[in-house]
Parts: C-alpha cells; structure tokens; sequence
C-alpha cells in the first residue's frame, strides 16, 4: 500500500510540474501576479510530494519489502541497515528518483528563499525548473518505474553490489547529484534572463550562491568517489579517467568556470552573454553525465546493465535542453549589452583567462570521451578504440599548469587595469619556493619526471602565492601589526572563500602529483614471516585468518610495517566474499602518514603464502586534505551575508557607477 | 586601445589557445588511443605489431593457471579463436572464467603481455566491444547477462 501511495505521489508531482512549467510563465508574460506567486506554491508542492514518495521507496527498503522488484533486485534482509539506506539510490531506478527528489528540493529552495526576487524572473525560473522536472518525471515513470511490484514476492533479495557497500560511496551520488542538479537553478536563471533580455549585477548575485552550492556538492562528490576508488578498487590509483568520471569532471570544471565569470558580471558589468552561455553549458554537461552512465554507450568501468530506450529518452531530454536553450541564446544574447570597459591585463581579464582555460579543459576532455563514439560511428563499427589515462594526463596536465601558474597572478591585479610587472614582483617568495619545492622532490624521489618537478613547482608556487596575496591585503609588515590583524579579522568571509579554495587547490595538485608521479609499487609472492621493503618501509607479512562480517566472509592479512627497525604501522587488508552475489571485492590495509600513504592488498592465495601488492603513495592526504579545504571555501563564501540566498534588491551601485567609453 | 582593438585581442588569445589544444589533442590522440582487438582478428593477423592495443573476449574455461606466483597466464577466446595471456600483479575482483574481460598490453612471441585488466563494477555486466567481438564470431546468444 505504501508502495503504491509513493507511485502515486510521483505522479501527482508530475501533475503539478505541468502546471508550474505553464502557469507562472505566462503569468510572468502577463504581469499577473497571481499565476506568478503560484509558482511558489506549486514548487513546495513539488517538493512535498517527491519526498513523500521517496520516503515510501526508502520505507521499503528498511523493511526489506521484497514484494517489490527494485527492493529484490538491491537489497538483502541480512544487509547493514546504512547500505539499506544507501541501497535505494544504489540503482538506476532509485537514483533518478533521488535525482528529481533534489531537483524539487532547488525548486523549493527558490520558492521560500528567493523573497527578494523580483516576481517575474522568480516565475519564469521556478516554470524552467519545472519544465526540467517534467521530462524526469515522465522518464522515471515511462521506463525507470521503482515502485515496479513483484508478484509472487520474493523469499530474499539479491543483495546490493557489494562494491556499493561501503561508506564513501553511500554518500557519494547525493553529492554528486546535489552538485549535477544545483548547476540547473543557474541554468533555470540562465534562461529566465534571457527571456527577460535582462542580465545585471543582482542577477549575479543571485545566480552565484546557487552555483557555489552546486560546486562545493560536487567537489566534495568527485572526491568522495575518488576516495572510494582508492581505498576500494585496491589499485593505488584514485582517478582513471574513466568516461564516468569525466562525465562528473566536465560540470565541475564549467561550473568553476561559471563561479569566476559570476564575479566578473557582477562587479564590472561585463562577460554577461559568456556567463550565461556557461550556465547553460554547465547544466547541459550535467545532463550529458547522466546520459553517459544511465545509457552505457561507452565502455566504463561503471557501466551497469543497461536498456537502451533508457538512454534514447536522456538523449531526447538532453537534445530538447540545449537545442532549445542554444537556440533561444542566439536569439536573445545580443541584447545583452555589456557597459564596462575591459583591458586584458586586469583582475576581469585573468578572471577570464580562467574561463578559456577551464572551457578548453573542459573541451578536451569531452572530444577524449567522446572520440572512441565518433570512430566508431565513422568505421561503420569496423575500429573500436579506446582513449585512456595517457591521453588525458598528456593533453590535461599542460593545459592546467599554466591556469595554476595564473592562479597567483590574477587575484594580485587590480580591476580595471593592472600592472603585471608589479604583481609579479610581489611574487618572488613564490619563485623561490617553487624552485625549492623543485629542488625538494628532485632530491627525495626516484623518478624524476618532468611532470613531477613541474607539479611540485606550481603546487608551492600557488601555495606561496596565495598568501602573499593575502598579505598584501592585509598590508603585512607595512603597517603595524596590529592594524594587519585587525584588517585579516575584517576581511570579507567571500575572500576567505577565494583564498581557502585555491590554497585547497595548491594542496590537492600536491597530492595528485605525489600519487602520480613518485608511486612506488611492488608485487610479490609472500609467505608468513616474509618482508619486502618498499620506499625505505619494511613490510612483514604476519600471515592471513578467516572471519565472517554482517554479509560477507573475509580473509584478513596481517602486517607490520617499520621503518629502520622502528615500528610505525599495522595494516589489514581484507579480501572479502559476498555469499548472495558470489561476487568478492578488495579492501586495502592503508596507513596515512603525512608524507604519503603505505597501502597494501592482498589477492589470490599462493601455497602457504599470498600474492601481495603493496605501494607507497607519497603525499596521497594532501588531495583529500585539498579537497575538504576547497569545500570548506565554498561554505564561507556561501555564507557572506552578500551572497546569501534571498539577496538584496537589484542595486544599482555598480551599473550606475559605470564612466562612459 | 580601441574597443576593437581589445576585442581582437581576446579573440587571439582563444583563437591561440584552440590552436595549441587542438594540436595537442591531435598529437596526444594519434599516440595514444588503443585499438580493440578480438581473438579472431589475432587469429587473422588483424592488428598492429608494433603498438599496444586492447584484447577482449571471455575468459576460456578451465585456462587460468596461477603456478607462476604473481604472474597469472589464462587464455581469452570468443569462442573461434583463442588467445594466450600473461598478467602479472592481482586481478580484479571480478575477474572469473567464462566472464567478458579486456586486457591491455602487447604481443610478445607469440603471448599476450597485459599490463592492465579492466575489472567492472557489475558482474553481470558485458563490455560492448566483448559483446561485438562474439557477434563477429558467429558466438553470441542473445542478450547478455
């Protein structure tokens, strides 16, 4: 029954998207405020209703429910209660409806949030939302149904894939999510003032908070899956590039970019019909991501069990969104005039040096992802190629360096015009420690890679960089100490954000360099008693026992690691079977040591030993550590009073203050 | 400057920057991508010698031998042709006989030398290349589960 009232529910919900996908809109067109307000109401309803009918899949899956198939098909009595939890979204089915159930949590959010918003951009945006919400409705009720019912019920179900049982990635597709679906509220007020012929500093403020929300959500959700490749998959490596993953990257590194020329609208006036174009083109990738992994068209280490008229509806929704958003773009953007002035050598210009190098990145990466699709189709199915890891990092890595060089320069400039050689005066600290942190990991590691000394250059550069920028706002050692103080306290919590973000980078392009470049692995045959030394760490293999956890049986390796004599370490690795699904996963004995992480695995037994594989992963924490930190910048900056959701009115400061050309 | 002017400028940079990416892209493409290869077209000698590429196909039964220790030798088949392999270091946890796999890694007198073997998330899940590599075969029976 309760099964049934959350079908239900799902397509009452759809009942009311129809109608605020039309009501407000032409309320907005008609100055009717009435149809406008409806909007609200109907968003809240929206979000009332999905809930309900979330919480209904969710019940089902707490009482193990296996009268229906969803249930059956991911779920098992004997499972943890958090993995039946995570469980509901651990499937197709259920994760497009935890994808709506967000989508309707936006819409929400604008509704009793956005009181501040002018009426008619209010309405227009709630009706795209809606509208976005209508073709997801329609698709998870036409071929994804969850609330499906299997009659006779089934004695047990099969089990979640056990690779999903696993903390990080409980919490890893509602970050993802959050982050995929936040990018449409910019994408809703994207097309709202375009239909409005109207882009000004206020509407940057009121797009910015929304993007900064969706970003942080989907910095922390690639990092949590990031993680979880790490610690799970058991192959020392964090980041295939696998076309799942590119498919998160290319929003985030869009919305990146959208962040930045966010800042550029609303201070100068100026790059008005650009951001637009990329709050479109954030939104669009985002759809292309679940289009890539919901239809399996490429060949990915995620790639589920797929049915194709599953992919050919994304694929129409995705057509619908940026044919039509595109072609309503051409239509209106002209109208979008910018007033400021614009000299290249300026905060506004590196803020747009940003844009082209994080819309190249992004380019390249999805014309990688999409390539072995084009010869495909182009070979007539004759060559099946594939395009991995060498061509990324060798196409990706030089693209980022210069950002990342940039990155210390450009918040140095002054707007409106800068003086280059000044700021990269102020930068010699940087130079210095970028030398030595060059010269640091040429003496301290093996391989001495290019890509290795250039990473550990422009991670201490940034590092160095961003403080000195921060120094000089605060006016460090010129004038007394106590005014330095007093200015850092005042500082506003939107610059903290700025600084916190890229020192974050400057930590996680330390770790992915460490991880990347200076990896040492070794793989061996190992006996009770055995010791191997890997990066000046002796590992002693203290044999191996059997056990059984809540729904799996285990082998648990044992070992001790020392580093000249001292003991520093004991790691478990563990080797795991999953009985229902016969299906066993790898879970990696890892210590975290600042300098890098001893990580070991254990695989097939051998005689009386096991095949091991155990690496040392220098500075692998500082990614993690870089990511946090980066989300920890959003939050602050999300939390200065002048970003915050519901802003003031449309000021008119920074358009009236604009000198004519 | 001009209004113009700075207009062309900006247009150079992107202009610059497509450029240098698009070479890039180019030169990184033709060194890297990898060719899928199914044990017939070994069979048929239809592949390049000198490169890398990608060997798909399912584990034969019965083929997996682990006396060497870390190095693990099993043979991938489409059920036409066969194919020697050699891996060294753990498989993937969901590497099994009878499973769909991809390997990738070179030819060397006569055996396949994988220094990668793709694992999936999902055991019921065939790589579509595994899958056309059957179909050339003659091999495939309707869906695959």
């Amino acid at each position: 029954m309760i099964v049934e009232l959350g079908h239900f529910a799902l397509i009452l919900a759809l009942g009311v998207a129809i109608v605020q996908s039309v009501v407000p809109m032409i309320g907005a067109h008609r100055r009717n405020a009435v149809w406008m307000a409806s909007g609200n109401h109907a968003a809240i309803a929206q979000f009332l209703l999905v809930a309900v009918s979330f919480a209904c899949l969710t019940h089902a899956y707490v009482t193990s429910d296996f009268s229906v198939v969803n249930v059956v098909e991911n779920s098992h009595s004997a499972k943890p209660m958090l993995y039946k939890v995570s469980g509901v979204w651990g499937n197709h089915e259920g994760s497009m409806l935890l994808w709506v159930l967000i989508l309707s949590v936006f819409g929400a959010a604008v509704a009793v949030f956005g009181r501040y918003l002018p009426p008619a951009l209010k309405a227009r945006a709630l009706s795209i939302q809606a509208l976005i919400g209508v073709g997801f409705y329609l698709f998870i009720l036409l071929t994804s149904n969850p609330f499906a019912r299997m009659i006779p019920p089934a004695p047990d179900g099969q089990d979640l894939n056990p690779l999903l049982q696993d903390p990080g990635l409980a919490f890893h597709p509602p970050f993802l999510y959050l982050g995929y679906v936040g990018f449409s509220m910019a994408f809703s007020f994207a097309i709202a003032a375009l239909i409005e012929g109207r882009v000004d500093a206020a509407w940057a403020r009121w797009v910015r908070p929304w993007t900064l929300a969706a970003w942080s959500c989907l910095t922390i959700g690639i990092a949590l899956g990031s993680w979880w490749a790490y610690y799970e998959l058991g192959w020392g490596g964090f980041w295939f590039w696998d076309p799942v993953e590119n498919a998160s990257f290319m929003p985030w590194l869009i919305g990146t970019a959208l962040l930045h020329s966010c800042v550029v609208v609303e201070k100068r006036d100026t790059m008005k019909a650009w951001t637009v174009l990329l709050a479109i083109v954030a939104f669009s990738f985002s759809l292309l991501g679940t289009f890539l992994v919901r239809s399996g068209v490429l060949t990915s280490v995620h790639a589920f069990a797929t049915d194709p008229t599953r992919g050919v509806f994304i694929l129409a929704i995705l057509l619908i969104v940026v044919g039509g958003s595109l072609a309503l773009y051409a239509w209106r953007a002209p109208q979008l005039r910018s007033t400021g002035l614009f000299q290249p050598i300026s905060r506004e210009g590196a803020l747009l040096l940003n844009n082209l190098l994080m819309g190249t990145a992004a380019a390249v990466v999805l014309l990688g992802t999409l390539y072995p699709l084009f010869i495909d189709a182009l070979t007539d199915g004759q060559d099946k190629i594939s395009v991995g890891a060498p061509f990324f990092n060798a196409v990706f890595i030089p693209l980022m360096t210069p950002m990342v060089v940039a990155m210390a320069i450009g918040p140095l400039l002054p707007w409106k015009r800068g003086d280059i050689a000044r700021a990269l005066k102020t930068l010699w600290l940087a130079l210095f420690a970028a030398l030595g942190a060059a010269m640091v990991a040429w003496m301290l590691y093996a391989d001495r890679s290019p890509w290795g000394l250039v990473g550990a250059a422009v991670a201490a550069w940034l590092f160095v960089g961003v403080l000195t920028e921060l120094a000089e706002r605060i006016r460090l050692f010129r004038v007394p100490l106590a005014d330095s103080l007093r200015r850092l306290f005042n500082l506003q919590r939107a610059t903290w954000g700025m600084t916190m973000a890229h020192l974050g980078l400057a930590f996680a392009v330390a770790g992915i360099t460490g991880a990347g470049a200076w990896k040492v692995e070794s793989v061996q045959t190992m006996k009770q008693g055995d010791t191997v030394n890997v990066a000046g760490y002796e590992f002693r293999f203290d044999g191996a026992e059997q056990g059984r956890g809540p729904n799996y049986l285990l082998t648990r390796a044992k070992f001790t690691v020392s580093r000249d004599g001292d003991f520093v370490a004991v790691l478990e690795p563990e080797k795991r079977i999953y009985p229902v699904r016969q299906m066993p996963t790898t879970e990696a004995g890892i210590h975290t040591l600042l300098s890098g992480d001893l990580y070991a695995v254990i695989g097939d037994p051998k005689g009386d030993g096991f095949v091991t594989r155990i690496y040392f992963n220098p500075l692998v924490v500082w990614m993690w550590i870089g990511a946090l930190v980066m989300l920890a910048g959003g939050l602050l900056s999300l939390s200065d009073r002048r970003y915050r959701v519901g802003a003031p009115s449309r000021s008119p400061r920074y358009a009236a203050a604009q000198p004519a050309e | 400057m001009k209004r113009k002017h700075k207009r062309l400028t900006f247009v150079a940079v992107a202009l610059v920057l497509l450029g240098a990416s698009t070479a890039m892209f180019l030169s990184a493409i033709e060194e890297n991508i990898t060719l899928f290869v199914s044990p017939t077209d070994v069979a048929e000698k239809k592949y390049a010698q000198d490169r890398g590429f990608r060997l798909g196909g399912l584990v034969e039964e019965g083929s997996v031998d682990r006396a060497g220790g870390k190095t693990i030798t099993f043979s991938v088949t489409d059920l036409s042709n066969t194919v020697p392999v050699t891996y060294t270091g753990i498989l993937p946890d969901l590497f099994r006989e009878g499973q769909g796999v991809v390997a990738q890694g070179r030819f060397e007198n006569g055996v396949f030398v994988a220094d990668e073997v793709l694992a999936k998330h999902d055991e019921n899940y065939m790589p579509p290349e595994v899958a056309e590599a059957l179909k050339k075969s003659g091999q495939w029976q309707g869906q695959a589960k």
